[in-house]
């Protein structure tokens, strides 16, 4: 075990252009002769569509055309799971972000000007706007051919959930509630996209995932994927949220200019990406929970409904991830779990950073406090009690011994760097002298990295080292600002023996990089990463194999140290450069195409048993705030992590993801909320949808714990989703301890006491 | 009419005096390190300085910036491309992730240190108040701004 929290100085390859502003993101790209294109929205919830009609609109100044449903030669429907999602509304509007038509026009402006001109006839439909009112028999179906507002259905049955109800000394119940929130990157979505000469459509676009929108891109023009070629610029922000919608967007303005024969960029207002895009999903969940007087936990009931909006996008998949991880990062010998992912024409929800984690968390850490105060015992050591240590077995039946377990290793670090034990003592518990209540809080999570039991799950890479000795890598990994081609890079040259230096990243394309699904997941590191590793293990066997005459040795006794080829004995030596140089004259291209397949996982979708990840990560955060019991203000005082990421392989942009996950899981736990009413999504931009500025924020502190993963050829697991899904039950937490109120729905909203009233009706609302 | 754009003295045209300036940087003039996150001057990207103060350039016209002295996120690396301490300080510091705030927060954090070039870490959070960030929770940003005080101290 190592821990790491010394300073050291950050590099990330993309730096010096994004400091320097000559970064290009799509919409700073420009092209000659290029039209400009916008989405033309509806007023409608849920109706059906008589006609759209686009005369006026054509005959608009510099409206070159007005693209609608009947213009898609390929497919109109799409989905990464069901195919229920239109690229242009045709029969039916389902949600507020239904796109009818999209304006082309010489310039941006125009065709602004043009879409009043898009007229909709329509026949309204009565509209199902609650997740639970749409499971009920006889609600509106929000997609008849799918003959349910059920999008899908997950379960866990593990032991006897009767025998767990008989060995509990003590029950305890409660329901929570997650609100939708708004990725909120700072880039809206933006495609630029031209028709090449030799006939394929090239894409740029702020997406995070250059392969699905591929798939999406050659869907919708009818074409084959080749005829497709995504490339990858800088992307101002994804957290997950750049996935279907940034897709739809480069589909949409690949069709456009298929059509027109001109290029076309499409850059979304901030107004325009607020109503489309896909958010977070709100959760109900409700929980049964029995204990023994010592506070083993006998069995768990679980229940959850995601409402996710009026398309499937990924919440079969995020909800499985909630259903694999419905207990927390306990053991459980009775469980019973029922998770529903609900059609209903709110905005639709999909993938966001942590991916039904930070719901469960949010409950889960709040609900094993309850029970531990219920008994009377220490909330640190009712965790003790029950949380996964070295060779447990999972609520789904996973051993977890292949790799170190080092739930409580995280646990004691947090607990002793933020002296908890201490500052537990000085909480207020809703009494003190003056107005300020003060609280300490914490929660802990483990999660299974990458997609496990969701996907197919493989990534490569390419070296291909020039004739000069400088080294070209390509991943399937996407940089979606995280620093993933940095992380790349170093693992590259940790592998090769070489300088970071002699390392460029190729623009990646499409066409010439293997399919190596999403940079989701936390698997960038992880995936792309074992595809390094892997690749330069192979170029470092040729090498050995074409130069071991040189250095009078055997293939295998060849050492790389710092640039220079050694026998063992290191009585020979070769410059990285000239072996290169000797390669090439031997007619052997340094070259290597490295893959790395995630380890078999497994799942039952009857009994919800399974090795559902082939590895897992491990966590613990902490908060200090205030509470001010006059103004209700929450003011946050310091927060504090331990994560187990493996290995870190580039420390300072390591710690960047701890500190960014850190503040987003503050937002949600104290201010962030996605309003929907009457099917309309309330904040048009982000002075109504506020995320946290930097004085809302207190100082961070970052610990990496690195237990080498003998799984991961880099050693690396992923970190970008564990630091976002536990922030917000911490400070649920300290809230508790500050104001003697538990506050089960996220965001935490303090009601002090003169509105006692409202208060209670708040609770009892519930 | 003129207006001076990284000590570069640039005409401004009759017609174009009524544009959003932060469309006629990226369009006319070319300068696409502003950014545009929101168009209403809520989240900072678009920051430019006017006479060393910044400003949310998606919320003026270009007519605000006849005969001032506009710095962008182009004029502050030196000529022959070397970084200003401050960006390396940025660099150094792990302060920039997808980078799209990154120039807006350059800018704001110059403008700052040039007025207090010794700040405390609260001051320099204040500072940057009006620049969202989605991506670092603001800490090594901060952790720029303090290291590079010492050149604006010197």
């Amino acid at each position: 075990m190592k821990t790491m929290n010394s300073k050291s100085t950050a590099w990330r390859n993309d730096a010096y252009a994004k400091v320097t502003g000559i970064a290009k993101y799509t919409d700073d790209l420009k092209m000659l002769n290029c039209l400009h294109a916008v989405p033309v929205y509806s007023d409608y919830v849920s109706a059906k569509i008589i006609s759209i009609e686009t005369d006026k609109a054509m005959k608009q100044p510099g409206v070159v055309k007005v693209v609608t449903y009947k213009d898609v030669p390929g497919n109109l429907q799409f989905g990464q799971i069901i195919k229920d999602y239109s690229i242009f509304a045709h029969d039916r509007i389902r949600t507020c972000g239904d796109v009818i038509a999209v304006i082309v026009a010489i310039s941006r402006q125009q065709a602004i000007d043009a879409i009043p001109f898009v007229k909709l006839v329509a026949e309204e439909l009565p509209a199902v706007l609650d997740a639970e009112e749409a499971l009920k028999e006889g609600s509106p179906l929000v997609h008849e051919s799918h003959g349910s507002n059920i999008a899908n259905y997950h379960c866990v049955r593990t032991g006897d959930i009767a025998k767990g109800e008989k060995e509990a000394d003590i029950i305890i119940e409660q329901e929570f509630t997650t609100s939708r929130i708004e990725h909120a990157y700072m880039e809206p979505e933006s495609a630029l996209c031209w028709q090449r000469p030799d006939g394929v459509m090239e894409v740029f676009g702020s997406m995070q995932h250059p392969f699905s929108t591929r798939r999406f891109v050659a869907s919708t023009l009818g074409k084959p994927l080749s005829d497709v070629e995504v490339k990858t610029v800088p992307m101002g922000g994804g957290f997950g949220g750049k996935d279907d919608t940034a897709a739809i967007v480069c589909a949409r303005t690949a069709l456009c200019s298929m059509m027109t024969k001109r290029p076309v960029k499409m850059t979304y207002s901030r107004e325009w990406s607020m109503r489309e895009s896909y958010k977070r999903h709100p959760y109900k969940i409700q929980y049964r929970m029995g204990l023994k007087n010592d506070g083993k936990i006998t069995f768990v009931k679980v229940r959850m409904v995601a409402d996710g909006g009026a398309y499937c996008s990924v919440t079969p998949w995020v909800t499985w991830r909630s259903t694999v991880q419905c207990c927390g990062p306990y053991e459980v010998p009775n469980v019973h779990c029922d998770v529903y992912g609900v059609y209903t024409n709110n905005i639709y929800c999909g993938a966001m950073r942590g991916f039904g984690s930070p719901q469960v968390n949010f409950a889960i850490e709040q609900l094993i406090e309850m029970a531990a105060e219920k008994l009377g015992l220490d909330e640190i050591e009712m965790r003790r009690r029950n949380m996964v240590h070295q060779g447990s077995i999972t609520v789904t039946g996973q051993k977890l011994d292949m790799h170190t377990v080092s739930l409580e290793q995280v646990l004691d670090i947090v607990v002793k760097e933020s002296d908890y034990l201490n500052k537990k003592q000085k909480c207020s518990f809703g009494k003190s002298e003056n107005d300020q209540l003060y609280g300490i809080g914490l929660a802990i999570s483990y999660r299974g990295m990458s997609l496990g039991a969701e996907g197919t799950d493989f990534n490569s890479a390419i070296i291909n080292v020039q004739p000069d000795g400088s080294i070209l890598l390509e991943t399937g990994v996407h940089e979606n600002g995280q620093g993933s081609e940095s992380a790349m890079i170093l693992l590259c040259a940790e592998h090769l023996s070489v300088s970071k230096d002699r390392i460029r990243y190729r623009q990646p394309s499409t066409s010439n990089i293997p399919d190596g699904g999403t940079t989701v997941a936390s698997r960038g590191t992880l995936l792309g990463g074992g595809a390094v590793v892997n690749a330069a293990k192979q170029l470092r066997e040729h090498i050995a194999r074409v130069i071991a005459p040189d250095l009078k040795c055997k293939a295998e006794d060849v050492i790389f140290e710092n640039e220079i080829l050694y026998d063992k004995d290191k009585k020979h030596k070769i410059s990285f450069n000239e072996a290169i140089r000797l390669m090439y004259s031997r007619q052997e291209y340094p070259y290597s195409f490295g893959v790395f397949q995630a380890p078999q996982v497994s799942w039952d979708e009857h009994t919800g048993q399974g090795n559902a990840y082939f590895t897992w990560v491990y966590a613990c955060q902490a908060v200090e705030l205030k509470v001010n019991a006059k103004t209700e203000q929450i003011t946050l005082l310091n927060m504090i992590a331990a994560h187990d990421v493996g290995k870190a392989v580039n420390p300072e942009l390591l710690k960047g993801q701890f500190y960014g996950g850190m503040a987003m899981g503050a937002g949600y736990g104290i201010l962030e909320k996605c309003d929907v009413k009457n099917g309309k999504v309330v904040p048009t931009n982000l002075h109504q949808y506020r995320i946290l500025r930097s004085t809302d924020l207190p100082e961070m502190t970052a610990i990496i714990v690195e237990n080498y993963d003998p799984v991961s050829p880099s050693g690396a697991k992923g970190i970008g989703e564990p630091t976002n899904e536990i922030m917000a039950p911490a400070i649920a937490n300290a809230v508790y301890h500050a104001t003697g109120k538990r506050y089960p729905d996220q965001p935490v909203k303090i009601i002090v006491e003169r509105r006692d009233t409202e208060a209670q009706s708040h609770g009892e609302k519930k | 009419m003129k207006t001076i754009i990284n000590k570069k003295e640039i005409n401004i045209k009759t017609e174009d005096k009524d544009l959003n300036l932060l469309e006629w940087l990226r369009e006319t003039i070319g300068m696409t390190g502003a950014k545009n996150g929101c168009g209403i001057g809520v989240c900072g990207a678009c920051t430019i300085l006017i006479e060393n103060k910044p400003q949310k350039s998606c919320i003026l016209k270009v007519q605000d910036i006849i005969g001032k002295e506009v710095t962008t996120i182009e004029g502050m690396a030196n000529a022959d491309g070397t970084l200003h301490p401050l960006q390396q300080a940025f660099m150094d510091a792990g302060a920039i992730q997808c980078g799209f705030c990154t120039p807006g927060m350059v800018l704001t954090a110059h403008a700052f240190l040039l007025k207090n070039p010794n700040p405390t870490r609260l001051q320099a959070r204040q500072a940057i108040k009006g620049n969202l960030c989605r991506c670092t929770g603001y800490q090594q940003i901060i952790d720029a701004i303090i290291s590079a005080s010492a050149y604006y101290n010197s």
